[in-house]
């Protein structure tokens, strides 16, 4: 028993930092108003430039920072959709998802990368790597740019009412692509991290829907950085419980076990809008394309 | 510091001319309004001196010197500001947050100090930490005035500032705008209301259909002479009385409807509609008129009271069909939202009643062709202008056309009761006489009319009997002709003030 309480709490971190770092991302593109469901995709993209970059021999840090990159990349495409060109974010958002996951498992087959295990990030205290120390930071200056600078008033402001932001000089268009960038840098941070540090092998879409459990932990966390990583680590615990239930050998249905993430995600989204009927956290202008010369 | 020279503006939206070489002049310590009917081209001007739109062509001063104000920010470093009809605060910041906002490239401490410092000149004072969409709407306006002239504006828009308020919050409203001229800005004060005009202006633009008409001092100018550049010369719509007013069709007993937001609702309006009789409801905007026109349609249900119709009994809980199946005719107030579907045909959007009254064929079959006679013969003999063909989608409509559209439509089956919510909103003067023909032929005909309008003219234009809505009841009822001075005391007057 004590094992197994030692064996969870060690792998935890390991479970909690994608979400973690998936939800920061997907916070700060949201506050700037636009609805990001394609966060599954830029997990994806990031967690093969992860794995290409180990398996060629780089190092773990730049594979991780080269999986921020592959997010900022797919993040471009995503800004262009959703705020350059004006497509419904859903419509742009999906499209992603389905884009990394024809993408990445075309070019894993044809570099041979898939099943072919590495060794990624390695441990640095009490069993933990760096990005377990790191994550926190990256939540504090979310934190901070979001609540405590300019550049983060403005930002919101384009998410609550992009036409006082037009009002007070803001570019509404350029604030809105910087939050979807600077978003989907993190969002393949995390896609790297999952990757690099805890599989430690590429399959075909090994992120698994963890990008959908971020955008509900959006939801759970009520836009702010720090409920999201409270919320990530009780997700990454219910996922690290599982291989140790059935390691410690208690006879449960394993198909159930690896259900209990997404009944997870569902009770905590019925228990949001039951204790929040009217959801006044979510910015007032999410999804909503900002078009001036509209007469109203 | 603070004038502003704006000589020969011109601006199309598509192919409607919203400004025809448009002059205008603000002066530092002048308060110059900026008068005109909805849709005479006061706001799209005064969005192209703050540099939301830009002019087709035309020429900008600002001290003397040519500008091009190509951008909101370049508005503000050339000391212009407007102060918005509908708030442009972020309600989810605290007063502190939006003022520095407004104000980047500052500290926010200095920032702090400046509003205070000016609010306290101007006679108030501030909460900076509270949350904007927590103030009152009166508060509201007051934050925006102070942001705009905290971030230096010399040159003051506010555009229909006093639309929202009540009286008295009208009233201290002027005398901030007097203290703006009085600390040497220009101030500019866009309304429709000619009294106002009148009483708090140093100098008068007035603007019909997208041009100037005149410029003058308010000594110079009587309201009849006003009202004459304002509509123009040659449409003179009078009252018609009813001439025969029958049983009450349609009645109110005590409803109570939960108002959204700020908005109060309803809180025991009771009123009655009689055949052949139009009943106009006059009110400050926010009283009730939304949800009075909602529970009539059966949009809603209230939580206390009945609705009640002759030889129907009570009616309170029909939803909308039941009610326009016995004889139900609404006109809403936002016709693109709530009577048209904009990218739908003039056809589908006209024949959408008859189609599941079954007149078409039955349900799994339409036929088009009569649908397409009944409506080319509807447009005929309602004389709505602008359709070639019955496919071109309703939103190629101009506003009159499309509000006699839905008037075709809503009158086809011989009403028994109509509403009419701000039917001539957004209208020019002889598109709002059509529409208002159309109701009084719909009374004469025997129908029931309610006409709900926030405009106090075009109510007493139209009305048999006037009911005045206020916090949510009908607060009085007068018989045509009404005094109209009793009415406006009615609707502003404050049983707990």
């Amino acid at each position: 028993m004590i094992d197994l309480m030692g064996f969870w709490l060690i792998s935890l971190p390991g479970f909690a930092v994608p979400f973690a770092l998936a939800a920061i991302g997907l916070i700060l593109c949201e506050r700037a108003g636009v609805l990001n469901l394609g966060a599954e995709g830029f997990m994806l993209m990031g967690a093969l430039a992860g794995v290409g970059l180990t398996l060629n021999g780089t190092g773990a840090p730049v594979a991780l920072m080269g999986g921020a990159l592959a997010g900022v990349a797919l993040s471009f495409v995503f800004a262009l959709l959703a705020v350059g060109m004006r497509v419904n974010h859903v419509i742009a958002g999906l499209s992603m998802v389905f884009l990394a996951q024809a993408l990445t498992s075309y070019i894993a087959t044809s570099q041979r990368w898939t099943n072919n295990a590495f060794e990624g990030l390695r441990p640095v205290l009490y069993g933990q790597d760096a990005m377990v120390f790191l994550t926190p930071v990256l939540v504090l200056a979310v934190t901070w740019l979001l609540f405590h600078t300019r550049f983060g008033l403005a930002l919101r402001a384009v998410g609550e009412n992009p036409a006082a932001a037009d009002a007070a000089g803001i570019d509404v268009t350029t604030m809105r692509f910087a939050a979807v960038l600077l978003g989907g840098a993190l969002v393949g941070l995390a896609g790297a991290y999952l990757t690099v540090a805890v599989t430690q092998v590429w399959v075909d879409n090994v992120v698994g829907g963890r990008g959908w459990i971020a955008i509900a932990l959006v939801i759970f966390a009520r836009w702010y950085p720090w409920r999201a990583l409270a919320g990530a680590v009780l997700f990454g615990g219910i996922e690290a419980l599982i291989p140790r239930i059935s390691a410690a050998g208690f006879d449960v249905p394993r198909y159930l076990m690896q259900a209990t993430p997404y009944l997870a995600t569902l009770g905590v989204m019925i228990w949001t809008a039951w204790r929040r009927p009217t959801s006044s956290a979510q910015p007032a202008a999410l999804g909503r394309h900002h078009v001036r010369e509209a007469r109203g | 510091m603070g004038s502003m020279r704006m000589r020969g503006i011109d601006k199309s939206f598509g192919g409607f001319k919203a400004l025809d070489k448009v002059d205008f002049e603000a002066r530092p310590g002048e308060v110059h309004a900026l008068l005109g009917e909805n849709g005479a081209g006061k706001s799209t001007l005064m969005s192209v001196a703050c540099g939301l739109y830009a002019p087709d062509s035309g020429e900008i001063e600002v001290d003397g010197r040519p500008v091009q104000i190509d951008g909101a920010r370049r508005a503000v470093e050339l000391g212009i500001g407007i102060v918005h009809q509908h708030s442009r605060l972020v309600e989810a910041f605290t007063v502190r947050d939006n003022l520095a906002l407004f104000n980047p490239g500052r500290p926010v401490d200095d920032v702090m100090r400046d509003a205070q410092a000016a609010a306290r000149d101007l006679g108030f004072e501030i909460a900076p930490g509270r949350l904007a969409g927590q103030l009152g709407v009166a508060d509201q306006q007051r934050l925006e005035i102070l942001k705009v002239i905290v971030s230096g504006a010399r040159l003051v828009i506010l555009d229909e500032p006093t639309a929202i308020l009540s009286d008295a919050e009208g009233a201290m409203l002027m005398e901030l705008v007097r203290r703006l001229a009085q600390s040497g800005r220009a101030v500019v004060l866009v309304t429709h209301k000619l009294h106002e005009a009148l009483a708090h202006s140093d100098r008068i633009t007035v603007m019909r259909g997208g041009k100037r008409v005149a410029e003058a001092l308010p000594q110079d100018m009587t309201p009849q002479t006003l009202t004459h550049l304002i509509v123009g010369a040659n449409v003179a719509e009078a009252f018609i009385p009813s001439g025969a007013v029958g049983a009450p069709v349609l009645w109110l007993e005590n409803v109570f409807v939960p108002g959204e937001g700020r908005q109060r609702g309803l809180a025991g309006a009771s009123l009655s509609l009689k055949a052949g009789e139009i009943y106009g409801v006059a009110g400050v905007s926010g009283n009730g008129q939304a949800e009075l026109a909602a529970v009539i349609c059966g949009i809603g249900t209230p939580t206390q009271g009945r609705i009640m119709m002759a030889d129907r009994g009570d009616i309170t809980h029909q939803g909308p069909a039941d009610r326009r199946r016995q004889g139900l005719a609404a006109i809403p107030a936002d016709r693109y939202r709530h009577a048209l579907a904009g990218s739908a045909s003039v056809a589908d959007n006209f024949a959408v009643p008859g189609a599941l009254a079954g007149a078409y064929g039955p349900w799994a079959w339409f036929n088009r062709g009569i649908m397409r006679r009944q409506t080319r013969d509807a447009i005929a003999r309602n004389d709505v202008q602008g359709v070639r063909s019955t496919g071109q989608p309703a939103s190629l409509l101009s506003g009159g056309n499309a509000q006699k559209l839905v008037i075709a439509r809503e009158f086809q089956g011989k009403p028994r009761v109509v509403l009419a919510h701000s039917p001539s909103r957004g209208l020019d003067v002889r598109a709002a006489a059509a529409v208002h023909d159309r109701l009084r032929q719909a009374r004469d005909a025997g129908a029931a009319v309610i006409v709900i309008s926030e405009d106090l003219d075009e109510i007493l234009l139209l009305s048999d009997r006037i009911g005045v809505l206020n916090a949510g009841r009908i607060a009085a009822e007068f018989d045509a002709p009404a005094d109209r001075a009793a009415i406006g005391a009615a609707m502003v007057h404050h049983e707990h003030a």
